[in-house]
């Protein structure tokens, strides 16, 4: 296997291209035939409620699943070609982080740069302390990720990502299970991480707020079938009908109370 | 079962091809050795003992009765060399590591940490899979000798203080000096790094499949030693079959 190189001019982001996806499991259908364009550089946003197929569309981008029929396309190569997982440093933050609890902070974040050899243990230390305190966690190398608050350990994910210094990143539900504020400096962060390393970011949320803050561009994805691709004031002003349901779908619970004690 | 069994000789097979790696897995292979010895040498020491013990207590009084009771030196250090030391210490090893190695591997499975791995062209089978097979695979022949040497003693102890039997140490271990040869204890040896193989790739395998949450983590383990136990035993029979047809 040969092993990948950190060069500073492989910092730009990849595109991405995936063409007629279709997924089943057990028989049933979980992506319809789906079509989406990521260009270099850019983040993008995929939208959807609950069970429309996001995170397994996610899983494929990265080739942790094999797609039934269709494609997904790394600077035109497959994804499940080796060589492409070799020849483009690609991330992915889990939602749940997918830290290694059995290794301490400082180690899940060196863990690329150890089981690489791609730098002596001295300096894999000095990035990972560089790293940690990017995402506010400086001094935590050496607890486990159990002893993490939720928000500490997405933090902690997003910082192993960054120790990889990836081409493309791809987010499952940043900002779920994350107070507001937490939320919101996770967002910042993906920002932030654009704009230095213009790395290609594909995040998958069902936070409406979260979506159209940090989005250059955003496909809404429904029952297995992107429904509508474009910068989020296109999305925003689609017609269909399941779109603007979904996006402007809201608690209604103080009005039917006020309703049921009048009557 | 067939295609279980073709992801199993497959898997064995990758382990195989990433053994070059071996050294630079070394610290993990260490710690795997540690944690096995740690984890089963005072089961094995106490398993042996009243294995060989009762080996003894059993067949010493029918071959006193027979005017041979010089013979049960001999018969409990070959019983122990060539079956029983190996057998029963790699049920134990399944049950006790095996369990483990399937219960760790799964619930990494179920948390996404193998994702996590392969997300970042980490191979998990040179990561997780290749320090736990060379691990067992050295430890469980040394288990092996030392459950050998213990049992001797037990049914040495037995042997000479059950007034039943009343043989010497003396004329116990002369008795199985001539007895036991070193391709008896050699055959044993075999066995178990066979069956440590069986263990490793079986437990791995298991916890690789693991779907679900802790119910799937738990079915998982339980099939793994299951599996493990099958396979030894029946294994056992051919292994036996073919080292006599090669060492009569």
């Amino acid at each position: 296997m040969n092993e990948p190189t950190l060069k500073s001019n492989q910092h730009l982001g990849v595109s991405l291209k995936v063409h007629g996806l279709h997924k089943s499991f057990n028989g049933q259908e979980v992506l319809k035939g789906v079509d989406v364009e990521v260009r270099p550089s850019e983040i993008f946003v995929i939208m959807g409620p609950s069970g429309s197929g996001k995170s397994v569309l996610l899983r494929h981008m990265i080739g942790l699943e094999e797609p039934n029929a269709g494609e997904v396309l790394v600077e035109d190569k497959s994804i499940l070609t080796p060589e492409t997982m070799e020849d483009y440093r690609l991330a992915m933050v889990f939602q749940s982080g997918g830290l290694l609890n059995s290794l301490t902070v400082g180690e899940n974040l060196g863990l690329y740069l150890t089981e690489h050899r791609l730098k002596p243990p001295g300096e894999v230390m000095r990035i990972v302390a560089e790293k940690l305190e990017a995402v506010g966690l400086k001094g935590q190398e050496d607890k486990l990720p159990s002893e993490l608050s939720g928000g500490m350990r997405k933090r902690a994910a997003i910082a192993r990502a960054l120790v990889i210094e990836p081409q493309l990143i791809l987010y499952d539900e940043p900002t779920s299970e994350l107070d507001p504020l937490s939320a919101v400096v996770i967002a910042e962060e993906i920002v932030k991480l654009n704009e230095r390393i213009q790395v290609t970011s594909v995040i998958v949320s069902h936070d409406r707020e979260f979506a159209f803050g940090v989005a250059d561009r955003m496909a809404v994805i429904f029952d297995g079938r992107i429904l509508a691709v474009g910068t989020p004031e296109e999305v925003r002003s689609n017609p269909d009908k399941t779109i603007q349901e979904f996006l402007n779908v809201d608690f209604h619970l103080q009005k039917a109370k006020s309703d049921s004690k009048s009557k | 079962m067939f295609q279980n069994i073709g992801e199993l000789i497959l898997l064995f097979w990758r382990t195989v091809q990433s053994l070059p790696l071996s050294w630079r897995q070394r610290h993990k292979i260490f710690d795997q050795f540690f944690e096995i010895g740690n984890a089963s040498l005072l089961m094995v020491c106490v398993l042996s003992f009243f294995i060989g013990g009762v080996l003894a207590l059993l067949t010493g009084p029918v071959l006193v009765q027979r005017g041979l009771a010089n013979s049960v030196g001999g018969l409990v250090g070959i019983s122990m060399c060539k079956e029983l030391a190996p057998v029963m210490m790699s049920i134990l090893i399944a049950g006790r590591i095996g369990s483990s190695m399937t219960a760790e591997i799964g619930s990494m499975r179920v948390y996404e940490e193998i994702d996590a791995l392969r997300t970042m062209n980490i191979n998990p089978i040179h990561y997780l899979v290749l320090p736990r097979l060379v691990a067992i695979a050295v430890a469980l022949p040394l288990l092996v000798i030392f459950s050998i040497l213990v049992g001797w003693g037990g049914g040495a102890l037995v042997a000479a203080t059950n007034h039943q039997i009343a043989v010497s140490f003396q004329s116990f271990f002369s008795n199985l000096r001539e007895v036991v040869a070193v391709k008896d204890v050699a055959n044993g040896l075999f066995k178990s790094f066979v069956y440590a193989l069986v263990i490793g790739v079986v437990s791995c395998h298991q916890g690789l499949q693991t779907i679900g949450g802790p119910r799937g983590i738990g079915r998982s383990v339980t099939k793994s030693v299951v599996n493990c136990i099958v396979a030894i035993v029946i294994l056992d029979y051919f292994l036996t079959r073919l080292l006599l047809a090669m060492f009569p």
